[in-house]
């Protein structure tokens, strides 16, 4: 069966753009619009963040619009519900991205039947050990076509980053620094040696950079390492603009896939 | 028979657990592979026995509470905890892990804290040992905690304020995690409780353990049976009562009570039993009972007591309560606050509201006159005394 995630990679060699928001944020029903825009603006790729009252991974930026996100009223039944027609507007890839414990109030098998019902080709849960996913949910996610797509840093061992490569099928999210997200320090392409060296292993999966990009520079330079790069809290920023969602949205994007 | 420790995979019985995204895998993975090694190091126990000794001042005596034995008509053993160093149990756990840390070859130590009584004691043996230190405490208790937050910056550890959530123990544990993802490689996170990802539940109830250890000597000398009828412990995220159950966890006939914060009650929208109130769920990086809401938004507990205020609990207790082993009791502030009054009034000794609460079950077990009861006293009032003062209506007399 066709995964869209793994059609795109096939088609775009280089320069992917992939967006990450949170659902919820700034307003509950800025989902569908939210996802609409980016495809017209040339995203290739988009993470649709489901918002979680402790998110430990992520900086203040993605703390914040979750906790706005919650208070509006997103849950994952609202959310699904949000989606439930997106295939017949969009056929952009479409990644869900959470924290593991409201998937498993939710029933880990009930939201992965409900992913494909919708459309949905991948699932990010960043605190999901890969040894509980290899005993308890590969079937599951492969019966349902959904891509599994794990983190590496530049801490994971070469042995580990091959053990993730063999369970992940879409990309590999190779997180650039060591950080939460969010961070504009200029870190986040800085590691050139770890980008290399993961180049250099010829991974099967293609890898995303993520984490810290958030400009047309960090962005333009993440894609010369990898096949292309993620951007989460510098576009929830660019939504708490004044103007329209549209009008952010495309100044946002535009600046920066200029000249890419 | 179940097997109450921790099995190879880092869980009790279906809890623990390591939940934890790929950026703290390495820090995790490198000590869940080397912490039994070194703390089976004859060095590293000889160091480690010399501190708890001679700079903790173990072993705490074990007092019979003759008064507090005649007015429940039983016989009532205090562990006294709150004559270590620092005024908990908490630095057992803060020697033992900066001596860890130190075996790692890590220079920067952080840690979260609710009560500051782990940032005390961690901010101890950072300035014992010349380490960097960094607390991250929730804004609310940096309110009702002063005298701790004092003795932090005096021991030159620096506080952060976590300003995210309920401002409580929770949020200083996330942001402790975060600060941890952002420096992998030279920082140590010393977890104060027996919570966390496998290996820290293991590892903090083996410095814990202490406790009980000496409880069985110190009972057998004056009784000549080394096993209470029952064991009595508060429980936040469990540290202390992990301690003082741990070498009686395969001694049925030893009760445990766990006693958790009940707050203003626990149907009253305001409290910290998670046992009662929670759910299976994943909380900083361990699958346990958690409070959360039916879409998995963990929810903000509430208790007078900063170190019983976690919607979550160690998976060792998650387990105790499963598998029935452990009795919980809940014990709300007013309840507790008599039992502070009480026991100030009856030995002359002024307990932490957290360990009150242990003391407020006493009433609920209904001890025979012939039988023992250990109370855990994990914790000295003197950074309680705000609110002793506000609450007994003392001012100005």
């Amino acid at each position: 069966m066709e995964n869209r995630i793994k059609t795109l990679f096939e088609q775009k060699p280089q320069g992917l753009l992939s967006v990450y928001f949170t659902a919820g944020y700034p307003n509950l029903e800025d989902t569908v619009p939210i996802i609409l825009e980016l495809e017209k603006n040339g995203v290739d790729l988009i993470e649709v963040g489901m918002p979680f009252s402790d998110p430990l991974a992520d900086g203040p930026t993605i703390q914040q619009s979750s906790e706005i996100a919650l208070r509006n009223g997103m849950t994952i039944p609202k959310l699904f519900e949000q989606l439930k027609n997106i295939r017949k507007h969009t056929q952009i890839p479409l990644v869900l991205m959470g924290y593991l414990n409201p998937v498993m109030q939710y029933g880990v098998e009930r939201f992965c039947q409900k992913a494909r019902e919708i459309g949905i080709d991948g699932i990010i849960l960043p605190d999901l050990p890969l040894s509980d996913y290899v005993r308890e949910y590969t079937e599951l996610f492969e019966q349902n076509n959904l891509s599994k797509i794990f983190l590496i840093t530049p801490q994971t061992p070469e042995q580990r980053i091959r053990e993730i490569d063999s369970h992940t099928n879409g990309f590999v999210y190779m997180v650039s620094s060591a950080s939460v997200t969010g961070s504009t320090n200029g870190q986040a392409v800085a590691n050139t040696d770890y980008f290399q060296r993961v180049g250099q292993m010829g991974l099967r999966n293609p890898g995303m950079i993520g984490f810290g990009i958030h400009n047309r520079d960090t962005f333009s330079q993440a894609c010369n390492h990898a096949r292309g790069a993620i951007i989460g809290s510098a576009f929830i920023k660019a939504l708490a603009q004044e103007g329209s969602l549209e009008q952010n949205i495309q100044t946002f994007i535009q600046g920066i896939k200029q000249e890419v | 028979m179940i097997n109450y420790n921790v099995d190879e995979n880092g869980f009790y019985g279906k809890f623990g657990g390591a939940y934890i995204p790929e950026m703290l895998y390495p820090n995790v993975e490198e000590l869940r592979q080397n912490y039994l090694k070194i703390m089976a190091e004859p060095d590293f126990q000889e160091e480690l026995q010399a501190l708890l000794k001679d700079y903790v001042g173990r072993p705490t005596p074990l007092y019979f509470a003759k008064r507090l034995s005649e007015k429940y008509n039983t016989n009532i053993y205090l562990k006294r905890e709150d004559l270590n160093h620092t005024g908990a149990h908490k630095i057992n756990n803060t020697v033992g892990q900066v001596l860890m840390a130190k075996r790692l070859g890590k220079k920067r130590i952080i840690a979260e804290t609710g009560a500051g009584q782990h940032g005390v004691a961690t901010a101890t043996v950072c300035a014992l040992m010349g380490l960097e230190c960094i607390v991250y405490m929730g804004e609310v208790d940096i309110q009702r905690q002063a005298p701790n937050v004092a003795r932090m910056k005096m021991l030159g550890a620096t506080v952060v304020p976590a300003t995210s959530g309920s401002k409580t123990l929770k949020d200083a544990t996330n942001e402790a995690i975060r600060d941890w993802i952002n420096n992998p490689e030279d920082t140590y996170y010393i977890i104060g409780s027996v919570v966390g990802p496998h290996p820290y539940p293991d590892m903090v109830a083996r410095f814990q353990s202490v406790i009980s250890e000496e409880i069985k000597a110190q009972l057998k000398e004056k009784t000549g049976n080394e096993n209470p009828d029952y064991v009595v412990a508060c429980v936040g995220g469990g540290s202390n009562a992990a301690g003082a159950f741990y070498h009686y966890l395969d001694t049925p006939e030893v009760k445990l009570v766990a006693v958790e914060a009940a707050g203003l009650g626990v149907d009253s929208g305001e409290s910290a039993a998670t046992s009662v109130l929670g759910r299976e769920g994943i909380i900083h990086g361990s699958r346990t009972l958690l409070m959360q809401t039916e879409d998995g938004q963990v929810t903000e507990p509430y208790s007078i007591s900063a170190g019983l205020d976690y919607p979550g609990v160690g998976p060792l207790h998650a387990h105790l309560h499963q598998s029935g082993r452990a009795i919980f009791e809940s014990i709300t502030d007013d309840e507790a606050l008599q039992a502070v009054l009480e026991l100030t009034r009856l030995e002359g000794i002024i307990p932490a509201l957290e360990s009150a609460h242990a003391l407020a079950a006493l009433g609920r077990i209904g001890a025979k006159p012939d039988e023992t009861i250990v109370v855990n006293l994990s914790g000295r009032g003197d950074k309680d005394l705000t609110t002793y003062l506000d609450r007994f209506d003392l001012h100005g007399k």
